[in-house]
């Protein structure tokens, strides 16, 4: 294991290839929150979509989750990169293809957001319907409506249950931005495999991503144990001591 | 909107994209068994009393799961060809082509995941099932083989199943390496004939009605099975 390359003037761009690696890490932190921004907005409301008994909200939102969830993330790079600035109307679509700044970053962000929706929109469906309905009857019965409902007793104690795999989800979506590499999005994968093909370090390289990713996972799982832990409800299963 | 659709395009591609779709299926089947059977040993190892088991075992899945796939792809297509060049002792070695790595990545990979879920479904096997067997007199192998992989198998069923559709989409990312898998396939017709839209809005509805009507199935079949408690 020999990392001196890294402090040698990388081929092109000027600087070394320790400030590719750390651009690398800017651009999947960068595509991945973005991406989690979107993702988490859309899943909720298409969650709770879900979870109405109003069949004209639910049927979309159903529809929705289920074409995201069965076409390949891949496939949704490219339909976002390739297809969609084409199938648009023409001022539009021309815009995306040359005057929108960093065309393949914004498509990597909003491929990655919607697929990952999908995701989010069945985690916070599945946490709501998880509270006992007899909760519910009781909240209606008080007199509250049931948009109160919702946000007094459904939604607080939904997003509190479905921590756990909402975490799991959020560190997907950091392992997920590195499709974005396969319509040029230069993140970390792809710029260790450029390091590589440059100084044939492979296996020092892919190791020092290998540690980046592993590192994000234990930082992401750090942070949401601390979220858990400081909204928890006491007197559940599982909230600890 | 649509002016210009070729359908066309599509018809003339259909026997290469055929070609490309049963790639994917088998890479899909084999990693499948692959990471079955490897993930069977990792989840026995994680569930062991051994110390010298339960870690390596859980570092390995661990780091499987917090690595991205692509990467996973690169490393094995970057470690199969030395290793075999070890394995044979031979420096000029050509390797074992970009398919045997792709799966050899996929099935370590997915090993990873499908640990986690076979060792959750032993651990739902209640505990008198155990016991009962060892006090039958059963050892430690013939309780797992013949008490618990059983009842645990039955139940993951569903589950295992929902992580081969994963599996299934995730192929498509031997794109990466240069593979004709299903979406090699329509991405080569897409760039070769300059019909991008076609190709790829194509490639979406078959993996989308693949695997919906896939998860159709496992979702019937997981009312089906489910043992009446």
């Amino acid at each position: 294991m020999d990392f001196s390359f890294l402090s040698q003037p990388a081929f092109s761009g000027g600087g070394t290839y320790l400030d590719w690696v750390i651009s690398g890490i800017k651009w999947t932190l960068l595509v991945s929150i973005l991406a989690w921004i979107i993702a988490f907005t859309i899943g909720s409301v298409l969650g709770v979509l879900r979870t109405t008994r109003v069949a004209w909200l639910r049927t979309p939102a159903t529809a929705y989750v289920e074409l995201f969830r069965n076409v390949p993330l891949l496939v949704q790079m490219f339909i976002w990169y390739f297809v969609v600035p084409e199938i648009l109307p023409k001022a539009l679509g021309t815009w995306m293809k040359q005057g929108m700044p960093m065309p393949e970053f914004w498509s990597a962000v909003l491929a990655l957001g919607f697929y990952t929706a999908s995701r989010v929109a069945e985690q916070v469906r599945s946490g709501i319907q998880s509270i006992p309905a007899g909760q519910t009857q009781a909240a209606l019965a008080t007199g509250l409506t049931m948009p109160q409902v919702y946000r007094h007793l459904l939604l607080p104690m939904g997003y509190r249950i479905v921590i756990p795999p909402l975490t799991s989800e959020f560190l997907t979506i950091f392992k997920n931005s590195s499709v974005a590499l396969t319509i040029g999005v230069l993140e970390m994968t792809a710029q260790a495999r450029t390091i590589s093909e440059y100084t044939f370090r492979t296996f020092e390289i892919f190791s020092l991503a290998t540690v980046v990713y592993v590192l994000i996972t234990l930082a992401v799982t750090v942070l949401m144990e601390f979220v858990e832990r400081h909204v928890r409800v006491p007197g559940y299963i599982g909230t600890g001591k | 909107m649509f002016t210009g659709f070729d359908v066309d395009v599509i018809q003339r591609a259909l026997p290469y994209l055929w070609q490309g779709m049963l790639f994917s299926l088998g890479l899909t089947l084999l990693a499948m068994v692959g990471g079955i059977i490897l993930g069977t040993v990792l989840a026995l190892m994680r569930l062991s009393s051994y110390k010298v088991l339960t870690l390596p075992a859980g570092g390995y899945v661990n780091l499987l799961r917090s690595t991205p796939l692509i990467l996973v792809i690169f490393w094995f297509y970057f470690l199969v060809p030395i290793a075999v060049k070890q394995i044979t002792g031979n420096p000029y070695a050509s390797g074992i082509g970009p398919f045997y790595s792709a799966l050899i990545a996929f099935t370590l990979f997915e090993a990873a995941y499908y640990c986690e879920i076979i060792r959750a479904g032993i651990q739902s096997v209640p505990s008198g099932q155990v016991n009962a067997a060892y006090a039958l007199g059963l050892n430690y192998w013939q309780a797992m083989i013949r008490v618990v992989l059983p009842q645990a198998f039955r139940n993951m069923v569903p589950i295992l199943l929902t992580q081969g559709i994963i599996l299934f989409q995730d192929t498509s990312l031997v794109y990466v390496v240069g593979l004709t898998d299903f979406m090699g396939a329509a991405s080569k017709v897409a760039q070769r004939d300059g019909r991008l839209v076609e190709m790829y809005l194509f490639a979406a509805l078959v993996y989308f009605i693949f695997c919906y009507f896939a998860s159709y199935f496992v979702k019937h079949l997981h009312t089906r099975i489910t043992p009446p408690r």
